[in-house]
């Protein structure tokens, strides 16, 4: 439990040392995307009714956030500790597979959900102001959005062997999956062949499920994005665990 | 008693490389063992096995009893290691360093051990510093610091000496053979045979992966390099009665020639003697582990 803590407490210092990079910088993204997007489509397009668009974007953008910098937490950490090698320190002493991927996993979703906070607070502080229809279903989706993405993240860090590794998975899969999710608009005016792929996307359920916490209103049923979000994480997890577990590029 | 490190019949490739065909190697507790060898004869790769870091393909390493596989958690907490690379984080301060990996130990309130490390290693200056702010030879060791923190019965170091001036080097060794005089079995590889020879109790010896050698120090020096005797003499030839003892074949007025023991030495002076030539400079040689290492590994 210990060593499960200390490595949980490194993590978070690892991050919160540089927080300008790795909290504000990503809030402050978040409020310019709000600021040209809603700014250039303003009174144009009405998603839900009586929801503004700004308002309408806000949670999108905050799942975004959400989602990315999770990913950008393990996924470094454990890619760098890999390339400096500095990875012996945490594979030298007895932390269980268990401990090891909770403690990159929880880091994840701390400074995922700080972030997420931030832009969800900043946004709605100086632009509009945002109902929370179903508190419950915000944390949750917040949760298991950031520990999804968290535990990829540590699956790209243990395969890569190179920054650039990251990189590509973060550009073309990441971001592509993040972009067609409706963080930008709801599926339901879509053609129905593109609302059926976006369907495919999990992370649709995450950001549709998130936003249903603040407005009530939702493309697909609350509960179908809970199974499919917590399906997708437990696969992953396990995905995760395996690799730990074998030693997969870590203990070669 | 349990052996402090056993392995046995462990295999390792790496894609084509037979890193170690196979080895079968027991390490008593309280033993100073040198695990020497030319780069690449897989002493890293041995001691990556035994620490856990990477996986055998056949065979079992068990440290204090303990499966480095299945039991991990317990062969881990029974040992500390010393990497080859010069590794550090460079987001953390020494002493955040040792906090840290003494946590992941899982221990709390080890702070009077670490500052008896610090001490010991000269690093309480150092404490507050950076680790990018430290030269190669202190972050060697705080690296030994590391190894250190969670007090492991078996510790292994992989050339904790390369790249650290003579002082240092000596403090460090003053402080590794204390551990061992206090019961900890210390297990190293090192490039400065000297050091290996004044401090290990045993030595094994790898070439491409295989134990070609593995006795007590004493023992290797005496079956491999005996005391030799540098013989000068005034003209002529050795008296046919000495040539069986040629170590090398003499040149016009020096001669080489290898002796069981001192005793040996009295009766080659009689002989000497005997021959009425003026003997111009002589010398006994003590037996050197560099030879001994040079010899083995050319397969003689
Ligand atoms: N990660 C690795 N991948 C491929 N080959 C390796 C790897 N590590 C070591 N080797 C090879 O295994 C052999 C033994 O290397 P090593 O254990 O580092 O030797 P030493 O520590 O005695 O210098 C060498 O031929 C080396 O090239
Ligand atoms: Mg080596």
């Amino acid at each position: 439990m210990r060593g499960f803590l200390t490595l949980f407490y490194k993590e978070l210092l690892r991050f919160w040392k540089v927080g300008f990079q790795t909290v504000a910088a990503p809030i402050l993204t978040a409020i310019l995307y709000l600021l040209i997007f809603s700014h250039v489509l303003e009174g144009r397009v009405q998603v839900y009714p009586g929801v503004s668009y700004g308002a309408f974007l806000i949670p999108g953008l905050a799942m975004m956030s959400i989602l990315q910098n999770a990913f950008a937490n393990s996924s470094s950490s454990i890619a760098q500790s890999k390339i400096t090698g500095n990875i012996v320190f945490i594979l030298l002493p007895p932390l269980s597979h268990f401990e090891f991927y909770l403690a990159y996993v929880l880091a994840s979703c701390v400074r995922a959900l700080a972030v997420g906070t931030g832009v969800v607070l900043a946004t709605s502080l100086l632009f509009v102001s945002l109902p929370l229809e179903q508190p419950v279903w915000i944390v949750v989706f917040a949760v298991l959005g950031a520990a999804m993405l968290g535990t990829l993240g540590m699956v790209a860090g243990i395969w890569a062997e190179k920054f650039d590794q990251i990189a590509a998975f973060q550009n073309f899969i990441i971001i592509p999956l993040t972009f067609l999710s409706g963080v930008f608009y709801s599926i339901r005016p879509l053609p129905e062949f593109w609302q059926n792929v976006s369907k495919l996307n999990p992370f649709f359920y995450m950001i549709d499920g998130f936003r249903f916490g603040f407005f009530g209103i939702s493309d697909v049923s609350p509960y179908l994005s809970l199974a499919i979000v917590g399906s997708a994480l437990l696969a992953l997890s396990c995905a995760a665990l395996l690799m730990i577990t074998r030693g997969y590029k870590l203990r070669a | 008693m349990l052996p402090a490190i056993e392995i046995h019949n462990l295999s390792k490739a790496y894609g084509a490389v037979q890193a170690l065909p196979t080895i079968d190697l027991d390490i008593p507790q309280g033993e100073f063992f040198a695990l020497l060898g030319p780069n690449g004869a897989g002493k890293t790769t041995l001691i990556s096995l035994i620490a856990g870091l990477s996986k055998a393909d056949a065979g079992y390493v068990r440290v204090m009893g303990h499966d480095v596989i299945r039991d991990y958690r317990q062969s881990r907490r029974a040992l500390g290691v010393v990497p080859q690379e010069l590794v550090f984080d460079p987001f953390f301060s020494v002493i955040e360093t040792l906090r840290l990996q003494s946590g992941y130990y899982g221990l709390r309130r080890n702070q009077q051990w670490i500052d008896e490390i610090l001490h010991n290693l000269d690093l309480t200056s150092k404490a507050d510093a950076n680790m990018r702010a430290l030269s190669g030879g202190m972050k060697r060791r705080v690296l030994v610091a590391q190894a250190l923190v969670h007090k492991p019965p078996v510790i292994i170091l992989d050339e904790p000496t390369a790249g650290v001036d003579v002082d240092l080097r000596q403090g460090l060794w003053e402080f590794i053979h204390k551990l061992n005089s206090d019961g900890h079995t210390i297990v190293l590889t090192t490039h400065y045979l000297e050091e290996a020879e004044t401090l290990c109790t045993r030595i094994g010896m790898l070439k491409q992966g295989r134990m070609v050698a593995l006795d007590s120090t004493d023992n290797l020096l005496k079956r491999f390099s005996g005391l030799k005797m540098r013989v000068r003499m005034v003209g002529g030839a050795p008296p046919e009665s000495l040539r069986p003892l040629l170590a090398a074949p003499a040149t016009t007025d020096e001669w080489v020639l290898a002796l069981r023991d001192y005793a040996h030495a009295e009766q080659v002076l009689a002989e000497l003697r005997k021959s009425e030539r003026e003997i111009a400079g002589m010398e006994l040689t003590q037996p050197d582990l560099e030879e001994v290492f040079v010899s083995i590994m050319r397969g003689e």
